[in-house]
């Protein structure tokens, strides 16, 4: 038995009223889901604003600055950035959620079985995520490219390969305990059938966490985009796609910076609020995490 | 604080009783503890003064949520104030007032002149840590001795609180000992340091029920001969009945009765009291007795109802119990009352309660009566016969 | 894509099971069998997945488009110089001889030679290995030595200044792609704003030690400040929780001060998630850093792996995927083995 007071006594080295702090939800939350909700809904009817065309140079605003027309600029080529950065956000967006999303599908169901029946499925599964993990993405992500061709089709499922094995592990950490608990013994003890059980009784609890971690994983998977973009085995052009505007700066970097910075700018709020909430959400499921 | 020279735990002293216990060694006055949440203030101690003198075994017996923990951690300064938390009277203990001290200067008395055993010995140990070095530790932040000394010191306490082949135990890590075992550990780090004060905070609840007596006779063989005072917090008042000089029942961070071990036990006035004795099997008698429970469940200490706290759940509650909270008044000399057996020479102690019904008055009885009468209290609990067959 | 994959990615590891909860624990023979059994399992594990990494390689090498003999020959080769090129190969026999046979090649210490240069594999490896060692191995310590402070502080005072701060730039630093870091990195320390240090190139320690430090601490600052960031974040969650357990407040009960108890009670005990992401990290760094290698033109396993696929240079790719697979499972068992240093109670049966 623990008293009620315990909890919000103990942690008395950690000062007692950490708790403050807790309550209310700062004003950043706030701005980071509107900011993720305009870049969500730019994207989501880019070709329904009135936007300059994405594809085509326009050599009066090469390099251009900011102007009334062209809130952003122009590129290397003249092509108005606003534009393109909205553009930009459909690929990256794209492949942050579809990669992920298949990964998290995939690895969570894994994970659970792995988690549920232990044994040999829960060995090969380990193995497969060990390989996985050991080789590098890189390498494969490039031979994907090679072999099928670049395009974003390609390059989703070679990031939702490269997701699953972390998926795996998080998802089989999280139903080693969920199997432990008192319902999920008494449906054993009932005699229902695994996969019923995997489905009514331990999905339900992973669902959450694996989704906290996943929704994080958009974030990193937007980076990891924008990096293959910049090292030329993205998103091939001229579809724009941030990874690739930033790249596309980089020779101008000293004269004219806001090529690179804009893009950047939108990537790294984009990522910032994604992880801002992200932690916050997790934090609500700290507590089966510390059993992880 | 005498050295490992003339250690008392070296050799076992018979076993005798307990002397008179003398000065007060321990005096809280006015403690209360209250910590701002999201969901308003608890209010967890309230208002709550307490004497403990030299060698006296003072047991602090409540339901959970009855604020007995935290009262303790209060007395020793674990909890302070600020950061949402709000404290409030003194608590001295040998002359100083410990709530004026710096964190620092307590740091000085914790685990030297005061010492703390918690409830679950599998979690109050570091798991990666050797026990002897979690024994040594102490001695060595408050004695000056070398480490060899120090090891030898952690040898004879294990032996002292009965654990077996204590030159290999030193080397062994907590997960590698059971329950009681771990308990007994925890117990030779209290006394490390020959304390003064033990607050053993349910040290035997975690335990299984077969262990549970032998730590508690530990407890009780090592207090009569290091003649440290010890302030036993528990939720069975089974527990304390052999075990204590006296007894202050809590209930929604308030004392609500306090009295020698036996003048309670012999004549409880406070009815949340009588209904823990009877929630619990008597010693001697017949085994299978039908225990009564509580009913309802323990306050909510954020909204707590306004008068008597107990009222909700009291089956003799009448409607001044709900609006007008009764304060804390001695009792009369009871005819009941005879002398604690285990402090025969103390002067006659207080006894008080907090009751405008106490039981076994004429308006107890008179209350009763009336709530059997219209089947229910006036807060509304359904009383029966049976519940009130006292 | 291996230095962009997340910090946060590998998964919290599974903790140590509870402690057997029996009367006294196995004695010393026991344990130390049971250690050895523990460590065998492990390896045979660990072995099969090296045996895997390497066969995908040559599978993903053989599914790449385009010819090796071709390449290697040349654009402008007779289709007979291209035959003579393949047979000198031993590109025409199938997949799983050539695999055993390189198998049988490693065992020997044979690794092969480049296709295309005819440098010995070990010998190119040889020259990039120490380069992304030192890369990796700074980096994680630059990143443990400014979070572990950071986190430890930030666990005892959570919600003060100090933490706050910490956590705006930790988040900061978390969403800054390396890529854009290491560019704001050049321009504002080499070259652009101020030119204190190299934009690019390699100096070795052996050459010139000041100019090899130099030249890697813009690269380590590019791969340090996100898992820096995350680093101090998973460990100050994990010492918070550790501060709520009853061993702490057992050790405030016998007038420990606050920093013995952080440092000698909650920090090791909280620190198994960290060493595990910090072993995973450092294993991934060692097998190259893409990313940093090219904005900072640094001789790495990185390039040198990038460069293999693009040129179809088999034995290259082979031998280096090798090594990357060897590290991360190296490191895999020395993680393991910590966590039987550090938590008596990790007593796992495999």
């Amino acid at each position: 038995m623990s008293d009620v007071q315990l909890t919000a006594a103990v942690p008395a080295v950690a000062t007692t009223g950490a708790g403050r702090r807790i309550g209310r939800v700062p004003w950043g939350y706030w701005v980071a889901w509107t900011w993720l909700g305009s870049v969500v809904l730019a994207a989501l009817f880019a070709p329904l604003l009135p936007l300059w065309d994405p594809a085509v140079p326009d050599y009066s605003n090469v390099f251009g600055g900011i102007t009334p027309t062209h809130w952003l600029g122009g590129d290397t080529l003249g092509r108005d950035t606003f534009s393109r950065v909205v553009y930009g956000a459909r690929a990256s967006l794209l492949v942050g959620l579809c990669a992920v999303g298949m990964g998290a599908v995939v690895g969570g169901i894994l994970g659970m079985v792995a988690g549920y029946f232990r044994g040999r499925v829960d060995r090969i599964l380990s193995w497969i995520a060990d390989v996985v993990l050991a080789f590098p993405g890189l390498v494969l992500i490039i031979a994907i490219v090679a072999v099928l061709g670049a395009s974003l089709p390609n390059l989703i499922a070679g990031l939702a390969i490269l997701s699953v094995p972390t998926f795996i592990r998080l998802s089989r950490a999280t139903t080693l305990v969920v199997a432990q608990r008192e319902f999920v013994q008494a449906a054993r003890a009932y005699g229902c059938r695994p996969l019923r059980i995997i489905a009514r009784e331990i999905a339900p609890n992973v669902v959450l966490p694996v989704a906290a971690y996943a929704f994080i994983m958009v974030g990193v998977f937007i980076v990891v985009e924008g990096s293959l973009s910049f090292l030329g085995l993205g998103i091939p052009p001229p579809t724009p796609s941030w990874g690739g505007m930033i790249a596309a700066g980089r020779t101008e970097l000293l004269r004219f910076p806001h090529i690179s910075l804009f893009p950047a700018a939108v990537m790294f709020l984009t990522v910032l609020s994604i992880n801002y909430i992200g932690e916050r959400t997790r934090k609500q499921f700290e507590v089966k995490e510390a059993n992880l | 604080m005498t050295a490992a020279a003339e250690d008392p735990l070296a050799a076992p002293a018979p076993v005798e009783t307990p002397t008179a216990p003398g000065e007060p060694l321990l005096v809280a006055d006015g403690v209360t503890v209250r910590f701002h949440t999201r969901n308003g203030v608890v209010r967890a101690v309230e208002d709550v003064s307490l004497e403990l003198r030299e060698g006296e075994v003072l047991a602090v017996v409540g339901e959970s949520g009855s604020g007995k923990t935290v009262f303790t951690r209060r007395v020793m300064g674990l909890v302070s104030g600020g950061r949402g938390t709000e404290v409030g009277g003194t608590v001295t203990f040998g002359g100083t007032d410990l709530t004026a001290l710096s964190s620092t200067e307590l740091s000085r008395i914790w685990g030297a002149e005061i010492a703390l055993i918690l409830q679950d010995p599998m979690t109050s140990l570091n798991p990666v840590k050797r026990i002897g070095a979690q024994i040594t530790e102490s001695i060595l932040l408050h004695r000056r001795v070398s480490k060899a000394e120090a090891t030898k010191r952690a040898i004879e306490l294990l032996r002292s609180v009965g654990l077996s082949e204590p030159e290999r135990r030193i080397r062994q890590y907590p997960h590698e000992l059971s329950g009681g075992m771990r308990q007994r550990v925890t117990i030779a780090i209290a006394l490390s340091c020959d304390p003064r004060l033990l607050l053993a905070d349910e040290p035997t609840t975690a335990l299984d029920v077969t262990v549970q007596a032998q730590i508690l006779d530990l407890l009780a063989d090592l207090q009569a001969r290091l003649g440290m005072s010890m302030l036993l917090v528990t939720h069975d008042l089974r527990v304390v009945r052999s075990r204590s000089h006296r007894i202050a029942v809590m209930y929604a961070g308030r004392i609500v009765e306090t009295a020698p071990t036996s003048t309670l036990f012999a004549n409880p006035l406070m009815p949340y009291t009588e209904a823990l004795m009877n929630a619990v099997p008597p010693v001697a008698g017949p085994n299978h007795v039908r225990l009564q429970v509580i009913p309802g469940r323990p306050p909510n200490l954020i909204r707590p109802p306004a008068g008597c706290k107990f009222s909700p759940r009291c089956p003799y509650a009448q409607d001044r119990c709900l609006t007008e909270e009764p304060p804390l008044r001695d009792a009369e000399p009871s005819p009941l009352s005879e002398p604690s057996r285990r402090s025969p020479s103390a002067a006659p102690e207080l006894h008080q309660y907090r009751c405008w019904f106490p039981v076994g008055s004429p308006a107890w009885a008179e209350a009763k009566a009336r709530n059997v009468e219209r089947g229910s209290s006036a807060a509304g609990t359904p009383v029966t016969e049976e519940m009130v067959l006292t | 894509m291996t230095d962009t994959m997340p910090v946060g990615a590998t998964g919290a590891p599974p903790a140590p099971p509870a402690a057997p909860t029996g009367a006294a624990g196995p004695r010393r023979p026991g344990r130390h069998r049971h250690t050895a059994r523990y460590v065998r399992a492990r390896l045979t594990h660990l072995l099969l997945v090296l045996l895997a990494v390497t066969f995908l390689s040559f599978v993903v090498v053989d599914l790449l488009p385009g010819d090796a003999a071709v390449v290697v020959a040349g654009e402008n080769a007779t289709p007979e110089q291209v035959q003579a090129v393949r047979e000198t190969l031993q590109l025409d026999r199938p997949l799983l001889i050539r695999y055993v046979d390189w198998l049988g090649g490693v065992l020997t210490g044979d690794l092969g030679s480049s296709f295309r240069t005819g440098q010995p594999v070990l010998e190119a490896l040889g020259e990039r290995i120490p380069v992304s060692l030192q890369l990796a191995v700074v980096a994680q310590l630059l990143a443990l030595v400014i979070a572990v402070p950071l986190a430890v502080y930030s666990a005892y005072r959570p919600g003060r200044l100090l933490d706050r701060t910490t956590m705006t730039l930790g988040f900061a630093g978390a969403a800054m792609p390396q890529f854009v870091l290491g560019m704001v990195l050049i321009v504002a320390f080499a070259g652009g704003f101020s030119s204190i240090l190299p934009a690019t190139g390699y100096t070795s320690f052996f050459e010139d030690p000041l100019a090899n430090l130099r030249s890697i601490i813009l690269p380590c600052v590019t791969l340090m400040v996100a898992e820096a960031a995350v680093y101090r974040q998973l460990l100050r969650s994990d010492m918070i929780s550790t501060l709520q357990e009853d061993f702490i407040l057992m050790a405030r009960s016998k007038g420990l001060r606050p920093r013995a108890i952080l440092l000698r009670h909650a920090l090791r005990p909280s620190s198994f998630s960290l060493i595990t992401l910090s072993g995973v990290n450092l294993g991934r760094l060692i097998g190259g850093t893409v990313i940093v290698e090219t904005l900072f033109a640094i001789p790495g396993l990185g390039q040198l792996i990038v460069q293999a696929v693009f040129n179809r240079d088999y034995m290259i790719l082979q031998g280096a995927l090798l090594f990357v697979a060897v590290a991360y499972v190296v490191i895999n068992m020395l993680i393991d083995l910590l966590y039987l240093v550090l938590d008596p109670r990790v007593r796992r049966d495999v």
